[in-house]
């Protein structure tokens, strides 16, 4: 088991013939990850080819959707067209929607996840989950990989990971690359998001394969004192946390454009009080985060 | 980006948002002459980015040009909570029949707009959201409709005008949210919004936070930046592409990825307890391609903040391979020469890390110290930049 992606994943690329699309294709691909297409609306008809695998390009995600039976995409388009791409994959339906581009403005992110809300099953549940924009994608070692995510720095294990950030989410999966991990998402470090950390450890808590988790934020925002709530209210699996940012100064915009402390809002150690009253034990370090893990876990 | 007053004031004119006249002066000459272009009562306005100027002293009614001018020299190059005032605006004075309050901003926690509005404006608008949170309406916003003429009743009728005003304030609300939907902003305020006693609605002041990752569809956001604020470090990062923020300690620190660098500095501000409270120097995200020439420029940057005492590099080589962050790094050192002049500490982790180490001990370059971990470069960092300092 695993959370959002398995082996069984059908991936399509928004962008496959774009600089960016045609190295991760190449590298999700090698991951082991069922990449059946991609969309590039003016190379439509045309294919691409990554060693002994040759790829269709459809003009349009419903349309490779239609011949691929595609179940997640993976979004690699420039800022000024992500908005179009991330709605022409949710008005297709798309289960899973990954965005990893950066910069994109956060009114059209605001506009496509409230398409995505509107877009509901018959039983009133959201069709299209998105994770980013701005992020790391996900990985299922030994499985799948729709991101950008390193495949050769940890293994498939019993530890679930959720993160703001790319590189401290490759800094963890390496620290723990003995003990494994079942599914790692990282969920980008914008102000709007589509899967946000309380998603994930729902999804992590209620997956047989995940022991023990580990959630990482960064300063901005309340997104961690919200699922210190939730963790205290819904999950029973022990969850270890990290916040970066504790010497982050007020006002300054630290790389994520959700990264700034204002006032007395979103700082480093607001959030690991939060965390720790609900029960989750709050690493100084990443290293320090890894050994509370490795005790936790060892208790089990 | 948040935007001075006048700025703001300038976008809601474009925008059709009722203000009344204001000019900019950075000298008290021409504040004189902007209140003698005006006529009439002026206020003459510090322009800050931060709140509560007007108990600082920063903004002051002038009756006459003469007093526009002398007004203008007490409050120009003032300090407002560490803001030098270089600028006022000289403003139209206004006969204020009643204040209001409206706002509308992104909303992170529900993903979508928060419009707040009072008939109560003029006050400091987190008091009074803390003390009587009955008087602030608040509306949520659904970013795919935007505010129309439906959503500005619900959002007047929330914060109780009564059947005069209702219509009057609704008709400037939907203005201001033209303005922040075409200049893609994350925060529109206009607090004290006003009726005046000639019964006309009228925004007196602005704040207004505008989304850079936006400029791309805004050619014109870019002269908007406050370039006399920004630290020449940060100015000259800016030019050559690099995400970096200007601390105040002596470790300068390198690393990729926005998440990394932030715990970098945390690290290090933690190993420079134990020598002699050595701080981090800097926030610098090189980012996910790290060559030789991000890593030149990077180096370039720090090594001229005469602050910084050593570097600290510290690369998690995901998708960049750590061959690749080596190279880049005697690459740089070998185009700074004799530039290069400050200790330097290297962390590789991940992809082709034992090829990166290879490289970095066969230049053997003297200021270069590798170390196996976070925690172990991020402490010998430290110490060297007590020793040196």
């Amino acid at each position: 088991m695993s959370i959002f992606l398995n082996k069984d994943s059908k991936v399509i690329v928004q962008g496959i013939t774009g600089g960016e699309g045609t190295k991760h294709t190449a590298l999700m691909l090698k991951a082991g990850t069922q990449v059946v297409g991609g969309v590039n609306a003016r190379k439509a008809g045309t294919e691409v080819t990554h060693g002994d695998v040759v790829l269709p390009v459809f003009g349009t995600v419903s349309e490779a959707v239609a011949k691929t039976g595609a179940d997640v995409s993976i979004v690699f388009v420039p800022p000024a067209f992500t908005k179009d791409a991330v709605v022409e994959a949710i008005e297709a339906g798309v289960p899973l929607v990954v965005v990893i581009t950066e910069g994109v403005p956060v009114q059209d992110s605001a506009e496509f996840w409230a398409l995505a809300q509107s877009k509901v099953d018959a039983q009133g549940k959201q069709i299209t989950r998105i994770i980013g924009p701005n992020c790391p994608g996900i990985i299922t070692p030994g499985e799948a990989l729709v991101g950008i995510t390193p495949n050769n720095i940890t293994q498939k294990g019993p530890i679930g990971l959720v993160s703001k950030s790319g590189t401290l989410t490759y800094q963890m999966m390496y620290e723990l690359r003995d003990l494994g991990f079942s599914s790692a998402i990282g969920i980008g470090g914008d102000p709007v998001i589509g899967t946000t950390h309380i998603d994930a450890l729902a999804a992590f808590e209620a997956d047989p394969e995940t022991k023990a988790i580990v959630m990482i934020g960064e300063i901005g925002g309340d997104a961690e004192e919200r699922a210190a709530e939730y963790i205290k209210a819904h999950v029973t699996k022990p969850v270890v946390g990290y916040v970066a940012g504790f010497t982050a100064p007020e006002g300054k915009t630290m790389g994520h454009a959700g990264a700034i402390v204002s006032g007395s809002a979103g700082t480093a150690q607001a959030k690991k009080e939060a965390l720790e009253a609900a029960g989750v034990k709050v690493g100084k370090t990443p290293s320090e985060t890894a050994a509370l893990l490795r005790e936790i876990y060892a208790a089990l | 980006m948040d935007l001075f007053e006048y700025q703001a004031r300038d976008m809601f004119e474009a925008h059709g948002v009722p203000v009344l006249a204001g000019i900019v002066a950075h000298t008290p000459e021409e504040a004189k002459a902007a209140a003698e272009k005006i006529g009439g009562v002026t206020v003459v306005k510090a322009q800050v980015k931060v709140g509560g100027r007007g108990k600082a002293g920063g903004v002051k009614v002038a009756k006459t040009a003469d007093e526009a001018f002398e007004h203008a020299s007490a409050i120009l190059g003032m300090d407002i909570k560490g803001h030098t005032v270089n600028t006022v605006m000289i403003a139209q004075g206004a006969d204020i029949a009643e204040e209001f309050y409206f706002s509308v901003l992104l909303d992170r926690a529900n993903r979508n707009y928060l419009a707040m509005c009072s008939v109560e404006g003029g006050v400091e608008i987190e008091v009074l959201a803390v003390e009587r949170p009955d008087a602030l309406a608040r509306v949520a916003v659904d970013p795919a409709v935007g505010i129309d003429v439906a959503k500005a009743d619900e959002i007047v009728a929330a914060a109780g005008f009564n059947a005069e005003l209702a219509p009057k304030v609704a008709a400037a609300i939907i203005k201001l949210w033209d303005v922040f939907k075409k200049e893609d902003a994350t925060l529109v305020e206009v607090n004290p919004l006003v009726l005046t006693g000639a019964g006309d609605i009228v925004a007196l002041d602005g704040k207004v936070s505008i989304d850079e990752n936006a400029d791309f569809r805004h050619p014109g956001h870019l002269e908007l930046e406050d370039a006399a604020a920004a630290d020449p470090l940060e100015a000259k990062a800016k030019a050559a592409g690099l995400n970096y923020v200007k601390l105040d300690g002596e470790v300068g620190v390198i690393g990729n990825g926005a998440g990394l660098v932030m715990s970098t500095l945390d690290v290090v501000a933690y190993a420079g307890e134990n020598h002699g409270g050595v701080k981090p120097a800097n926030f610098l995200d090189i980012g996910g391609g790290a060559s030789a020439e991000v890593m030149a420029n990077g180096l370039d940057v720090i090594l001229n903040d005469p602050q910084v005492k050593s570097v600290f590099v510290n690369v998690f080589g995901g998708i960049t391979a750590c061959d690749a962050v080596a190279k880049g790094i005697v690459g740089a050192l070998a185009t700074l020469g004799t530039a290069a002049n400050k200790p330097l500490v290297v962390r590789l982790d991940g992809n082709n890390v034992e090829e990166g180490r290879r490289i970095l001990n066969e230049a053997n370059h003297p200021l270069v110290t590798l170390a196996a971990t976070m925690d172990e470069g991020a402490n010998k960092a430290a110490e060297l930049a007590n020793a040196s300092k």
